[in-house]
């Protein structure tokens, strides 16, 4: 609950100016503090050492989430050498919620692959870039998204460090931010998993709670230390995700970000919105005080001639 | 209209017409010309051809956008998702148009009412800045018609561009306020005038409030992605106010490139009073320009200091961020300041329009060239630059308009 009163606090110092400002100083050490996630929310563990790049998730986000057709079908293994521009591997689309990518990592007997969707941090930077509150945190993990109240500023997809949310630029009336849902609505709301993980005849994915995924990822590097790289992706990274993967080749080499920090993206945001309040209050005082300064000569004239 | 003049055209100053009569308001739209001569006058302006043309290619690219959506006029890039619209129309637009607080805070806070003449161009200059911005915003949005649904339908206050809605609404009108004088004037509502000049004082603090905040706001924006933009271009404690900063440069040097683009073209509507005085008042912004470009260049090095960022600066974006920074500012900066101490205007006229020409580098920096830098160079689309240049057109047109009409760059004349 310590995030609804961050919020709330950022509401008062924002929309109500100095007057609430004011007030709201004392709650500021608390305001400053990061979101560390709901306990009981869910997750995901990826384990990209087994995943065989048969693209069956991907049917099945499409299918659950009434996407349109693909352009290739889903068996079709040349998607595989596809580009987008800068020669950068196919990322997610506004008709695919989650896509696979290929790498040809050198030493390693088989290409790995790593499935690609929204990874459902625990403080979006989505949902805190947004200024019409279209973006919501479930508490069981999910990171929803309104489209009736979207204006199409497109700062959230500016904002996520993981360049996942997608637009419909081809739509004039209705064009909206098109991004995985963890299927929320249909499966997750219900304590079900989501649609590819349960698709997945690797097993590659395992759905549970975040914590208990986390012990589960730790136990399995320590049970088999040389078969995976000693690092969780998104146990940490920008706050933590409910999506989180485990991998045998460094997360570097195959297109995961590993600067990121470990700071939600709101946290770089902060000293910013202190400074809000700050010169609501201050500001009048001042320059009312630098007018009344640079007019003192006028003033003491004035005086004068009265005297 | 110069040509006019000096065949002894004379403009609107007043109510009343040479033979005492009054003027009409359709007549004072024609700027005291016959509708025929009105009409002679906008055929034979060369520059109204090159209008045309633009109009011809853009209009239709322009309507285009609303019928096929954004992805016919731009890359839809998921990568990308602010293009020029945003790059140029809102993040260089905004900072070029912080004369009108500048001003404002000049003559009615600090008193200095010696710039008198030159004012309320500063403040047009930010309101039309200002309009277009929003213009260039409601081409870019996905959905334009939902404009007003962070202020009443749906609100996400802790959103810095929350901040930035709000406050280009409310600087917006309180802009429309501080030109009211002017309108008035012109329509002869002195009422209007009277009550606005009682409220002059506290419109003008408002003004300071939302733009420190605005201006800085447009900057924090970037700080939503540590990632993405440059370290050179990136930082998070200082983002707001090397933002923030740059605009006081920028809206100033915009205010004497504006300035002398009606000295040389729009001569015909300038009183003595706005010629005779202009050549001084070019130097004392120069002055005003110089300080924060100081200013400005501190706090870019302390910046990069900040967060160890040096090493950057051997690099291909060290040597692009070294060029902005010398052309954009220290030149800038140089030349102001000799300028300044030579009493020599047409330097401090060139030196704005070199500053001018640094802050625009920087903000498309910011927000498109050294974005994803880790990623691809993104090359707007054609149709993207089109809409770009026929929106800033109609910028122009409504602004020369204006400056045609209101008082503005002329003192009005007060019947008896």
């Amino acid at each position: 609950m310590k995030m609804f009163n961050r919020r709330s606090f950022l509401k008062g110092g924002l929309a109500g100016g100095a007057a609430i400002a004011a007030v709201g100083t004392s709650k500021q050490a608390e305001a400053a503090g990061s979101f560390g996630g709901y306990p009981d929310s869910m997750g995901v563990l990826v384990d990209l050492t087994k995943c065989v790049g048969c693209r069956t998730c991907e049917a099945a986000c499409n299918k659950e989430q009434g996407l349109p057709a693909p352009d290739k079908s889903f068996d079709d293994p040349s998607v595989f050498e596809e580009k987008r521009e800068g020669g950068l591997p196919r990322r997610t689309t506004e008709k695919a919620y989650t896509v696979v990518q290929k790498y040809d990592v050198p030493g390693r007997e088989h290409p790995l692959f790593r499935k690609v969707q929204c990874n459902h941090c625990n403080e979006p930077a989505c949902l805190t870039s947004c200024f019409v509150n279209a973006y919501k945190k479930t508490p069981e993990g999910a990171v929803m998204y309104d489209p009736t109240v979207c204006v199409g500023c497109r700062t959230c997809m500016v904002a996520c460090p993981f360049y996942i949310p997608a637009y419909s630029y081809s739509s004039a009336i209705n064009p909206v931010v098109k991004k995985c849902i963890m299927c929320y609505d249909t499966r997750l709301k219900f304590g079900k998993p989501p649609a590819c993980v349960e698709a997945c005849p690797q097993e590659v994915m395992t759905f549970g709670k975040r914590k208990d995924l986390l012990k589960l990822a730790h136990q399995r590097i320590s049970e088999k230390p040389d078969a995976y790289v000693d690092h969780v992706y998104g146990e940490t990274e920008v706050g933590g995700t409910a999506w989180m993967y485990l991998s045998d080749v460094p997360f570097d080499k195959i297109g995961y970000d590993t600067h990121l920090g470990d700071q939600p993206i709101i946290s770089y945001v902060k000293e910013f919105l202190a400074v809000v309040p700050m010169v609501l209050t201050i500001w009048p005082a001042l320059f009312t005080g630098f007018h009344l300064l640079s007019n003192r000569k006028d003033a003491l004239k004035n005086e004068e001639n009265k005297s | 209209m110069n040509s006019l003049q000096s065949k002894g055209f004379a403009p609107v100053v007043s109510h009343l017409k040479k033979d005492g009569r009054e003027w009409t308001v359709k007549e004072k739209i024609m700027l005291g010309l016959s509708p025929k001569e009105y009409w002679a006058v906008q055929l034979r302006n060369p520059f109204n051809w090159v209008l045309w043309a633009i109009y011809a290619v853009g209009l239709p690219i322009l309507v285009g956008r609303f019928i096929f959506g954004l992805g016919w006029v731009t890359h839809s890039s998921y990568d990308y998702p602010w293009g020029l619209f945003l790059g140029w129309g809102l993040f260089t637009m905004v900072p070029l148009s912080a004369s009108g607080f500048m001003m404002g805070t000049t003559v009615e806070l600090f008193g200095r009412k010696d710039f008198k003449p030159i004012e309320r161009l500063g403040l047009l200059n930010g309101l039309l800045g200002y309009l277009f911005a929003v213009m260039f915003l409601q081409v870019d949005l996905g959905q334009p018609w939902r404009l007003i649904y962070p202020m009443f339908v749906s609100l996400g206050p802790a959103a810095v561009l929350f901040l930035v809605a709000w406050h280009v609404a409310t600087y917006l009108s309180c802009q429309v306020a501080e030109l009211v004088p002017a309108f008035a004037e012109w329509m002869g509502f002195p009422k209007a005038k009277q009550a606005i000049k009682k409220i002059v004082l506290g419109l003008t603090i408002a003004g300071i409030i939302l733009s420190t905040l605005h201006q800085g706001a447009l900057g924090a924006l970037f700080t939503y992605a540590p990632g993405k933009v440059h370290p050179l271009w990136y930082s998070s404690s200082f983002q707001w106010f090397q933002f923030f900063v740059s605009a006081v440069f920028a809206g100033l040097s915009m205010l004497i490139v504006v300035s002398t683009l009606t000295k040389w073209f729009m001569r015909w509507r300038c009183d003595e009073n706005y010629l005779n005085n202009l050549s001084k008042l070019t130097l004392g912004l120069a002055k005003g320009a110089s300080l924060a470009l100081i200013t400005y260049l501190v706090i870019k090095i302390i910046g990069v200091a900040h967060d160890n960022d040096w090493q950057y600066l051997a690099s291909g974006w060290g040597a692009w961020f070294m060029f902005e920074m010398v052309v954009g500012v220290i030149l800038p900066l140089i030349f102001y300041t000799m300028a300044v101490r030579n009493s020599n205007a047409s330097l401090a006229r060139f030196s704005a329009f070199l500053a001018v020409f640094g802050l625009a580098l920087n903000r498309l920096n910011t927000a498109l060239i050294t974005f994803n830098w880790q990623l691809y160079q993104e090359i707007p689309h054609w149709r993207e630059l089109v809409i770009v240049v026929t929106v800033y057109a109609t910028y122009i047109v409504v602004y020369r308009a204006v400056l045609a009409r209101m008082p503005i760059l002329y003192t009005w004349k007060e019947n008896k």
